[in-house]
């Protein structure tokens, strides 16, 4: 049947031209992969709910601690300077600085749901902390501030999230994890926590917290990594 | 595009080339930590692929909607899909007959049973690959349909198992048309006598 005949050789045609423009120079390749990394930013966005929750995960599938993978990008693992604390700031009506023992004191909150790493493997583990949308309320974080970033002392590592994800109830500022208190290859003394992100986006070694009007990017996001990176 | 999706896939598979979560990764699995020959990745990195990989299954989905609704409207899934009542019976003759154990193949059609067969096997496969792949995409806001596949590293397997089959897929027919070079025509015009 002609139809047919003629429909594969439309197909065929379709995928002979975007092979040809795909070799024909890397820069229209770069353009359309930028452009699609957008347009996925957008869709992810579009698929977050602020109100889903992911799943507890039950207590038998939690993963040996000494199993559960922690990267930093120091030479050396980071550890705190003396007399931490954690600034946050920017576009927040009362900028504050907390020591750990202040963030202690406000209301704990428990999270035990499935880690999504970028390169596929999960991991389960409790984590203790206080929910960023307490902090948020604390220090009046202008409305306006669409995006929030997040800063450490592991060689200037840092990531910028959406707002909505960033005060999701399951976004924590974690000081505990399996019960104790964090240890330095989990990014003692603090580090951010959350279901709906995948790991490269929780940053560890917390030192600064800022409300901004635009995204500011961050050390895996500059390199081509999913800026969005929701799971 | 296909070729571009596997590539790509498995590079991405190559940041972590095993099965089950750290800590429980699955037993019956033969090749945990071994990664896929670089020959077969593409992307360069994991970013690269990644951005791939995400790029093209767009196209991926919009090709196969555009294809599942032709093959329904059109009322061809009536000559091309695998119906059970129909098809058992001839596509095990052909089989039989492929395998030199039976003399004669069965009366010729637009489709034998066996082909029917190997079409739509492949038309789940490439849908449970399309589900799989979003289950492991978004995980938290997709969980039900996680929890369809009965978790986020079980869908992981069912990802690279879909993989593997459509491969094979491919492996059979470049081996079939190898051996009947004539035939490659027909696999790409549907044949003489559609």
């Amino acid at each position: 049947m002609p139809r047919s005949i003629a429909r594969r050789r439309l197909l065929a045609g379709i995928g002979a031209a975007s092979l040809l423009a795909g070799c024909d120079s890397s820069h229209p390749v770069a353009a359309f992969l930028k452009g699609m990394l957008r347009w996925n930013e957008h869709f992810e966005s579009l698929l977050f709910s602020s109100s889903r929750l992911a799943p507890v995960s039950p207590a038998e599938d939690l993963t040996p601690e000494q199993a559960f993978p922690s990267y930093f990008i120091s030479d050396a693992m980071p550890f705190p300077p003396a007399g931490w604390s954690l600034k946050v700031g920017g576009m927040a009506a009362r900028p504050a600085v907390f020591n750990l023992e202040q963030l202690k004191a406000m209301p704990r909150t428990d999270l035990r749901v499935r880690h999504h790493c970028v390169e596929g493997w999960s991991a389960v583990a409790d984590w203790q902390g206080v929910r960023l949308s307490e902090i948020a309320r604390t220090v009046g974080a202008d409305p306006g501030a669409r995006y929030v970033e997040f800063r450490s002392f592991d060689a200037n590592y840092w990531s910028s999230w959406d707002r909505a994800s960033a005060l999701h109830p399951q976004t924590i500022l974690a000081y505990g994890m399996n019960g104790h208190h964090l240890y330095p290859d989990h990014g003692a003394p603090l580090r951010l926590y959350s279901a709906v992100k995948l790991g490269y986006k929780m940053v560890k070694y917390l030192t600064e917290i800022n409300f901004l009007p635009n995204r500011t990017g961050g050390y895996w996001e500059n390199q081509g990594y999913d800026w969005f990176a929701g799971v | 595009m296909i070729v571009i999706m596997a590539g790509s896939g498995l590079e991405i598979f190559a940041a972590y080339p095993a099965l089950g979560p750290r800590g429980a990764q699955y037993a019956w699995y033969p090749w945990q930590n071994v990664a896929p020959p670089d020959w077969s990745t593409i992307g360069g990195w994991l970013a690269g692929a990644r951005q791939w990989h995400f790029a093209l299954a767009w196209f991926l989905v919009l090709n196969g909607s555009i294809y599942l609704a032709y093959f329904f409207a059109s009322g061809e899934w009536r000559r091309r899909l695998f119906l059970p009542g129909r098809d058992t019976r001839n596509s095990l003759v052909m089989f039989g007959y492929y395998l030199r154990i039976i003399r004669t193949p069965p009366a010729p059609d637009f489709y034998n049973g066996l082909q029917r067969f190997a079409y739509t096997s492949v038309l789940i496969l490439v849908t449970i690959q399309v589900l799989s792949g979003l289950a492991i995409y978004k995980p938290v806001q997709l969980h039900w349909l996680v929890s369809i596949f009965g978790g986020y590293d079980a869908a992981r397997v069912f990802h690279l198992l879909g993989l593997a089959l459509l491969a094979l897929f491919v492996t059979v027919h470049v081996v079939m048309v190898s051996l009947h070079p004539r035939d490659l025509l027909a696999m790409l015009t549907g044949g003489k006598h559609a």
